[in-house]
């Protein structure tokens, strides 16, 4: 059921601001691709112009076949000619109608006899678990009840591409999680391209088959959430996925396969690294040890924060801050003497200059 | 050396794509009601102004009878210098325009003063059945402006015009001073009386969104109760009270009704006035050069006002959100005061009325018995020596069209305002951050500063001859209208931009995306979504319509006399009885109007002010 999109050399502007800077992407049929980035990064306004809300200044956009958007050629069909549905960060429920008419508002625009209009009400009030609120005002229901409404109300048009533009961003943090898994069973279900704007990675990483990653208007990486974890294409992708950060640690080649971190050295294979770079090491990918062992570095633990499940440490040397994350409740105390060691297979190795990939992990 | 470029597409494919978007463009249903609006007050605004400045340098028939070289039709400073120099500059401009100055300065500080310490009291401290003043706060405004004016003639009056003693002459047996009884002082504290309604609503929307915790902070740091009101609340609050400064400084500089009742018997001109004058002596020019000297005044009074401010925020509404609050405990004296307060708003209120009621059953102007109670001035006959034989009131045909004339002007004006309102909002607030928007919300503002009887002056000048494809309008009940929309414009922007801001953008893109056209979604979204705000805006508009005189007073004709004007004419021919009868039922019909509206319309006077 689901289509591709095709983004090609997209760009938008504010005034002087290049919200969106020649963009081009190409979504797969049944695909759900995220668009990430910090605020402002210009993801949402990305997302705007391939509902057809926002009009590019530049590029042009297919959905499936169709030619919906080209500057060159003058070309934009209004939002309600491209064949997709929209939720909104807001829910933007009508709050004059009854859920009933908000769900049948786009299908009496498309003259739908009436009992096909109940019929999709109901299977789609069934989809989101909401059976029997027909009759209410959206004043009249919760947060996340009004966000499934607002899900119902997509799903009732069957369009052939969703968009989200941060769905979940309103709801508190347990109703998120449960939703996550929610709109993750509702796309397997339509199987329809799916295009979810989000500033939270952890949402990003949970429930995309893709990543695209953004920063101001350009597009840093797209990839599989795996690969987007394990192989940041430069340090921006890098520092934004995971939590707790990455430990990104400025380093000199000195020649002889390793790095010198000017307290410590870690051995890393360099034959494609300039002289400058940067070390990225994941907290989880750092041991750690309460005794001496070979290779490993001495530092001190500065901090200690369990949080049941992990427990982040932070680690000191003089100048250099490291994170290290370890399962279940650290034994160890303010102040002590910890050993950090390394592995070169886990290790990313950044440009300084360019900030780009140059050695990755194995 | 060749450079050589990629082939663009040709000529004809790269025009036709920009021709395209830019259809697009003009199609987008902001910007087409962008333009359309631009269009509507640039005919309804900007060519009036530049026909009264027209009018002002050029030579007119009629100053052949005073310079007879002249040749009609060319340019000439002749006017201008007429009225702006030497002994007659004195008695026309500037003498005038001192007075106005004195009553509209006056009236604010005194309306600022009233409204503000009573907004103060319902807000924020613990006084009680503050909920009955609040709503008695705004009934003022509902009756016409001159109401008081006419009312205290009837209690202070002296024997200086007709020979017949006030109500207070009779009963305490002293004449009354003449500066008591006419010119600046009862003008102001009429006018005031009046216009505190402003202040009073500005004042206390203001507070009521003042967290109480920016307060409490400044107590929990040692300061003082006085100076926390001076250094927080005051601060806070001042972009409202400029903005009462603003609404209230401006109607009053061109209010007619007042100066007219109480200024002319001791010959204290206004510049309000003295237009009116100049109009009757077929002095156009001269009476349009004083309209723009009076526009100019608004101008440079506000601008210098804005400036203090800083920004043109005083003039934007100030929402009320629910805060923590705090209220100051009044401890013994909040008995006293609450009756203080509603004494001063039955004195307000409820004495004009009675005395205008009173008046309208006296046989004889000024004759305190029994015997003289009549009901002549309502039904009397035709034909007696009262009235000039005219019959009274409720018996002369010519009420009921006068009254029909009113009812139909307010109900027109108030539909076309309040559509003209959510159509400007809508352009105002899609299209925010553009030049074409803020040239609208810029241009709708023009009419705010141009004095009420400048602007019917201003119409006098574009409309008495034929324009263009228009017909002559002068005299006719369109322009009535049209003059009254105008006039509004500025009230149904801010109505409509507020009305706008609460319908968030999402909720017309997700009817965009359902594949509604703009005719569905003005339809099903937008209007219902904004019909409080419509009702708001009507409500105000008929009221404010219903009991506008300085903007008609120049251009109604006998054809088109409504109620308001009906009473100054009475008035003018010595027919005070008759003039308050008809001053009663405009009372009646704007309470009965607010009230059905009301009911029915989920309209209110607060939301339509643009709160």
């Amino acid at each position: 059921m689901g289509t591709t999109i095709t983004i090609k050399n997209l760009t938008k502007r504010f005034g002087n601001v290049v919200a969106v800077n020649d963009v081009s992407l190409t979504i797969e049929p049944g695909t759900f691709l995220t668009l990430l980035g910090p605020s402002g990064c210009g993801k949402t306004t990305l997302l705007r112009c391939v509902a057809g809300l926002e009009d590019p200044d530049g590029g042009e956009i297919y959905i499936g076949n169709k030619l919906v958007f080209s500057h060159s050629r003058g070309i934009s069909l209004p939002p309600g000619q491209r064949d997709l549905g929209l939720v909104f960060q807001n829910y933007a429920l009508w709050p004059h109608m009854k859920v009933y008419k908000n769900m049948t508002f786009a299908l009496e625009i498309k003259k739908l006899p009436k009992e096909e209009m109940d019929e999709r009400v109901k299977e789609s009030l069934a989809e989101v678990q909401m059976e029997g609120y027909e009759d209410r005002y959206p004043r009249e229901m919760s947060g996340g009840q009004q966000q499934r409404i607002a899900l119902a109300r997509m799903l009732a048009y069957r369009p052939k591409v969703f968009l989200m533009d941060e769905p979940l961003s309103n709801l508190d943090a347990r109703l998120r999680m449960d939703m996550r898994a929610e709109v993750k069973r509702l796309h397997r279900l339509a199987g329809a391209t799916t295009v979810y704007v989000t500033h939270d990675q952890v949402e990003a990483l949970t429930m995309s088959s893709n990543i695209a990653v953004m920063k101001e208007g350009v597009l840093q990486q797209v990839d599989t959430p795996d690969t987007v974890y394990h192989y940041p294409a430069n340090l921006f992708v890098a520092d934004f996925i995971g939590n707790p950060k990455v430990n990104l640690l400025d380093g000199v080649v000195d020649g002889n396969n390793s790095v010198n971190l000017g307290k410590f050295q870690i051995a890393i294979d360099t034959s494609n690294a300039p002289e400058k770079v940067v070390v990225a090491v994941r907290p989880e990918d750092v041991a750690i040890s309460t005794e001496p062992d070979l290779g490993a570095v001495e530092f001190t633990a500065y901090s200690i924060l369990p949080s049941g499940a992990d427990s982040t440490i932070i680690a000191r040397l003089e100048g250099t801050e490291i994170t290290v994350r370890e399962m279940g409740i650290s034994k160890i105390n303010m102040d002590d003497k910890i050993w950090l060691k390394f592995d070169s297979k886990t290790l990313n190795l950044y440009d300084q200059e360019s900030g780009n990939l140059v050695v990755s992990r194995s | 050396m060749e450079i050589s470029l990629p082939v663009p597409q040709s000529l004809s494919l790269r025009i036709l794509a920009a021709s395209r978007r830019f259809f697009r463009w003009l199609t987008r249903p902001q910007v087409i009601l962008a333009l359309i609006m631009l269009v509507l007050m640039f005919v309804m605004v900007i060519i009036p102004l530049y026909s009264l400045g027209e009018t002002t340098v050029t030579w007119s028939q009629h100053d052949l009878t005073r310079v007879p070289d002249a040749v009609v039709g060319e340019l000439t400073i002749f006017h201008w210098v007429r009225m702006l120099t030497g002994v007659l500059g004195r008695i026309y401009t500037y003498t005038p325009l001192q007075h106005s100055m004195t009553i509209a300065i006056g009236a604010t500080l005194l309306a600022l003063l009233i409204g503000g310490s009573l907004a103060w009291l319902v807000v924020r401290t613990d006084m009680p059945g503050r909920k009955i003043i609040n709503q008695l706060a705004v009934l003022p405004y509902i009756m016409p402006s001159w109401t008081i004016a006419q009312a205290w003639l009837v209690l202070f009056k002296n024997r200086l015009t007709g020979g017949t003693p006030g109500l207070f002459e009779a009963v305490v047996g002293i004449s009354p001073p003449n500066w008591l009884s006419y010119g600046p002082v009862p003008i102001i504290i009429c006018s005031a009386l009046h216009y505190y309604t402003f202040f009073f609503l500005f004042t206390s929307a203001a507070l009521m969104s003042i967290d109480s915790n920016l307060e409490e902070s400044g107590e929990l740091m040692g300061a003082s109760r006085w100076r926390i009101l001076r250094k927080i609340t005051f601060p806070l609050v001042i972009p409202a009270i400029l903005s009462g400064v603003i609404m209230t400084f401006s109607k009053v500089m061109g209010t007619f009704g007042g100066p007219n009742i109480l200024g002319l018997p001791v010959r204290y001109y206004v510049v309000a006035t003295m237009i009116r004058g100049s109009l009757a002596a077929q002095e156009k020019g001269d009476a349009f050069v004083l309209a723009i000297v009076l526009i100019l005044f608004s101008i440079i009074t506000l601008s210098i006002n804005q400036r203090l401010v800083g920004t043109r925020r005083s003039y934007e509404t100030i929402g009320g959100r629910g805060f923590v609050m705090n209220q100051t405990k009044l401890g013994k004296i909040k008995r006293a005061l609450f009756i203080a307060v509603i004494i001063f708003q039955v004195l307000v209120i409820a004495l004009p009325i009675g005395l205008l009621l009173f008046d309208t059953f006296m046989l004889v102007d000024g004759t305190y018995r029994l015997s003289n109670l009549t009901l002549q001035h309502w039904i009397g006959p035709r034909g007696t020596v009262y009235n000039h034989g005219e019959p009274g009131v409720l018996r002369n045909p010519k009420i009921y069209s006068t009254a029909w004339n009113s009812i139909r002007l307010a109900l027109w004006t108030a539909f076309s305002t309040a559509l003209l309102g959510i159509l400007l909002g809508y352009a105002i607030v899609k299209g925010r951050g553009t030049r074409l928007s803020k040239l609208v919300e810029q241009l709708a503002f023009i009419p705010y500063i141009i004095p009420g009887i400048a602007f019917g002056a201003v119409y006098i000048a574009m409309f008495a001859r034929k324009m263009g494809p228009l017909p002559s309008l002068y005299g006719t009940f369109a322009l009535l209208v049209i003059v009254s929309v105008a006039k509004h414009i500025p009230y149904s922007s801010r109505s409509g931009v507020s009305a706008m801001m609460q319908v968030g953008r999402e909720l017309e893109e997700a009817a965009m995306v359902a594949g509604a056209n703009v005719w569905q979604r003005f339809r099903r979204i937008i209007f219902p979504l904004t019909s409080s705000g419509f009702m708001s805006g009507f409500l105000l508009t008929f009221i404010t319509t219903m009991r506008e005189l300085s903007l008609i007073i120049l251009l109604v004709t006998p054809k088109t006399q409504l109620l308001a004007s009906q009473t100054m004419q009475y008035t003018e021919n010595g027919d005070n009885q008759e003039a308050n009868v008809v001053i009663v039922i405009l009372i009646t019909i704007v309470v009965v109007g607010n009230f059905i509206i009301g009911r029915f319309g989920k309209g209110s006077l607060h939301k339509g002010l643009g709160m």
